[in-house]
């Protein structure tokens, strides 16, 4: 069966099988195929890219991108950079596997299929399968998922998180609150502990998840604040990726009718989670205040994880632990530093080999610095989050949107597990913002908007446009947008680079020419364009 | 080895030269990383070294950090296959996740000390000819504090009887810690201890500029005594910047690298 969008030719031949289970195909095999190979090399790759895309939405299938004979008389460095876009184009949709095999050689998917059976057998919501053989669950918070996309798509299972919290400011608890509504809503039994004096009682200030009728429009909102924030030139250089973003703002979908059933929900704090979700069963709170040791709560988490243990083929329950404020100073414990080492490491010697996610908050302030080095290295996942003073003229200055901030997160490790690699993104610092004071949102920081009239020397004279880039690849293309609109484009890096490219505009008299060092990665970009 | 795609990583353990004997064999390395640079891809290249074809070595990897499934899953993506290494009992995997060393008041260092006793029973287990190329790895070094409630005496009376080893029966010892745990303390006896006892310090730290898509980091390696055909040479310090992938990892200078 053909592509409809695709029957114009392309000598590339791109097999597309699906592997989801949710949608049962019959197995549909887009084909492109070709006309004589006079079609350039680049096209067959722009093609096959975006008829990989309109199958991206709905499954994660593997793509065997088989090349006939002809192409490999091409130079190898040619094809290897063109092969390795698409490569790289392809894993951010998430596909499962992409293999180029040189018409020769067959597409070796038999390791990858293996893993992709134990894909469609899962049919547990709220439970997803990444790479390495790893499993994940929602954070909760759709931006968290987001940014982790390209790990699998939240925290994967066996893994321990850890939150730094800030003395100053609670704002861990509204991440940890969406984590335990997120497992509560899947069903997933969790366990919560708390040095306060009534650990149930937190469970009354659980968000719920927001009405599906609010979603809809708030996407939709956002989708033509995208739009708009774009400058028109730029559209056409973002055509082909112009997916990617859509894609962030669809959550995904299990059965599609049920919102309840969506990966991460939205959660609205100003509606309480309805009381039958935290039944008995269902969740266990364990308080820690006035236990002498950390026996018992080791106790309480050796008994969960032994009723989540990973066993091979089954279908995961995943499991969720929450222990807030692990070394508070009202426990016992807290200045047994050798003791709260030694749970931690069993505690994540047994998560390893079952199906559940830990997130353990505490106040690093309240331990020595090498002890809050240990626990540094023991956690998976690590982040932390800072509050933001009310009326800091210097901050609200330099960050837009500083009025509905109220904190920072800053994700300063990622969860390897399986693999040596490590995760690397452009952006590792967020802004805490409560949308109409309901919905947590994550948002990358953007420099606010120059004023054009403190004579500086970004001159007067400007229309403002603001993106927030994260792909480097978007330099090159900004150099050439510079060099149409005339303009010079400043760019501001977060590691304390500063640097000016100029366009062919003669009357400024810096023209410095900025050596962009490639290994370099900003902590947060944003571009802006002086026009008018 | 000189067929096999050496980097330089290799060059600076002195893994260049002929395989036989093992040039790291009677030699304690210690890997040293922090929070934003992980160490363990040097270790993971280590063992691919030693379970290489052409060298007869055995491993014993005692792991404080990580279940075998991990390792297992990281090597098949460098080409070595554990499963069949520990079936052909040429990689020994210790799971030291839940050792948990008794309480104070009974003999505190009993389960290092057992450790200990079953490393030993197995390299005397060993037959004839595989008893001279024993490679012992320790994964980590901050997590058997852990394990020994704090007490880093003990720890450092196991690493002395392990470096024993290494004199008695020629095995090498292979050690991570994590040297930014130990920066802030006054006085950091372990740490110190280790470097001392190190015949080749590799440490991983981030560029100074921070963490990077391109360049994951740099590494240092100090090879104390490096011997060479000749004779024996210096210290020698090489230090070059690496990126780590899922097949193999790239090491080249700074600044070499388009």
């Amino acid at each position: 069966m053909r592509g409809s969008l695709f029957e114009s030719p392309a000598w590339c031949r791109v097999q597309c099988q699906r592997h989801c289970s949710q949608t049962p195909h019959k197995k549909e095999v887009p084909c492109v195929f070709g006309r004589p190979p006079q079609l350039p090399i680049t096209k067959i790759i722009r093609l096959s890219a975006a008829l990989l895309a309109c199958h991206r939405r709905r499954s994660t299938p593997t793509a065997a991108l088989s090349l006939p004979p002809r192409v490999c008389s091409l130079p190898p460095e040619s094809l290897s950079c063109r092969l390795s876009t698409i490569y790289s184009w392809v894993r951010k949709t998430k596909l499962c596997s992409v293999d180029a095999a040189m018409a020769t050689t067959k597409p070796r998917l038999s390791s990858f299929s293996r893993n992709l059976s134990a894909v469609s057998s899962s049919q547990t919501p709220g439970v997803k399968c990444g790479p390495n053989g790893t499993m994940f669950v929602s954070s909760g918070i759709a931006d968290l998922d987001r940014y982790f996309e390209i790990l699998g798509g939240g925290f994967p299972l066996g893994s321990l998180v850890m939150v730094m919290e800030d003395a100053e400011a609670p704002h861990h608890m509204l991440l940890l609150r969406n984590f335990m509504s997120q497992g509560l809503v899947h069903g997933q039994p969790l366990l919560y502990a708390s040095p306060s004096k009534d650990p149930r009682g937190f469970l009354g200030t659980l968000p719920s998840p927001a009405s599906l009728k609010h979603d809809k429009s708030r996407d939709r909102e956002s989708e033509q604040e995208k739009g708009l924030r774009i400058a028109w030139q730029y559209k056409k250089y973002m055509g082909e990726n112009q997916p990617n973003f859509d894609s962030h703002r669809v959550t995904h979908h299990y059965s599609g009718a049920d919102n309840k059933q969506d990966y991460c929900n939205e959660f609205d704090f100003r509606k309480p989670l309805e009381r039958h979700y935290f039944t008995r069963q269902r969740v266990n709170c364990v308080g820690i205040q006035h236990s002498k040791n950390l026996a018992a709560l080791q106790e309480h988490c050796a008994s969960f994880l032994a009723q989540h243990q990973r066993n091979d083929g089954s279908s995961a329950l995943a499991g969720r632990i929450a222990i807030q404020s692990l070394c508070a100073p009202q426990c016992e414990h807290s200045n047994m530093d050798w003791e709260m080492l030694s749970f931690i490491k069993s505690l994540k010697g047994m998560v390893r080999s079952s199906n559940a996610v830990v997130v353990i908050t505490f106040p690093p302030s309240l331990l020595s610095l090498s002890s809050t080095k240990r626990w540094q290295h023991m956690a998976d996942t690590l982040l932390s989050v800072a509050a933001i003073p009310d009326e800091d003229k210097e901050l609200a200055k330099l960050l837009s949107g500083y009025q509905d901030m109220v904190g920072l997160l800053n994700v300063q490790k990622v969860a390897r597990l399986n693999t040596q690699v490590p995760l690397i993104l452009e952006a590792t610092t967020f802004s805490i913002k409560l949308q109409k004071r309901r919905f947590l949102v994550l948002e990358c920081l953007n420099q606010a908007p120059v004023d054009g009239s403190s004579g500086s020397s970004y001159g007067t004279s400007g229309v403002f446009l603001q993106l927030s880039l994260t792909q480097k690849c978007y330099i090159e293309q900004l150099r050439m947008v510079s060099k149409e609109m005339d303009r010079a484009v400043y760019m501001k890096f977060g590691g304390g680079e500063k640097g000016r490219e100029s366009g062919n505009n003669g009357k400024r008299s810096e023209t410095r020419e900025v050596s962009f060092q490639m290994s370099f990665t900003p902590i947060f970009w944003s571009v802006s364009v002086n026009g008018e | 080895m000189e067929n096999q795609n050496l980097n330089l990583l290799d060059r600076a353990l002195g893994l260049d030269g002929p395989s036989e004997p093992w040039p790291l064999s009677g030699r304690v390395v210690l890997i040293e990383d922090c929070v934003e640079t992980s160490g363990s891809f040097v270790l993971h290249q280590l063992v691919k070294r030693s379970l290489s074809p052409t060298s007869s070595n055995v491993i014993i990897f005692v792991a404080f950090a990580n279940p075998f499934s991990h390792y297992d899953r990281i090597l098949r993506k460098l080409g070595c296959n554990l499963v069949t290494q520990r079936d052909n009992k040429r990689f020994i995997f210790f799971d030291m996740l839940m050792l948990r060393c008794p309480d104070e008041g009974k003999s505190s260092e009993g389960g290092l000390v057992l450790l200990y006793e079953k490393i030993l029973k197995t390299i005397c287990g060993l037959p004839g000819d595989k008893k001279d190329y024993v490679t012992i790895m320790i994964d980590d070094i901050s997590l058997v504090e852990v394990a020994a409630n704090g007490g880093s005496d003990y720890v450092l009376d196991f690493l002395h009887y392990c470096h024993a080893l290494t004199s008695e029966f020629d095995c090498s010892l292979i050690t991570l810690n994590h040297e930014d745990i130990y920066s802030s303390m006054e006085r950091p006896t372990l740490i110190l201890q280790m470097e001392y006892l190190a015949d080749i310090l590799i440490k991983a730290e981030p560029l100074s500029t921070g963490l990077a898509t391109d360049v994951h980091g740099q590494l240092t390696v100090l090879n104390k005594g490096t011997s060479h055909r000749l004779g024996r040479s210096g210290n020698k310090i090489h230090n070059f910047h690496y990126k780590v992938k899922e097949n193999t990892v790239e090491y080249f200078y700074p600044g070499s690298r388009v």
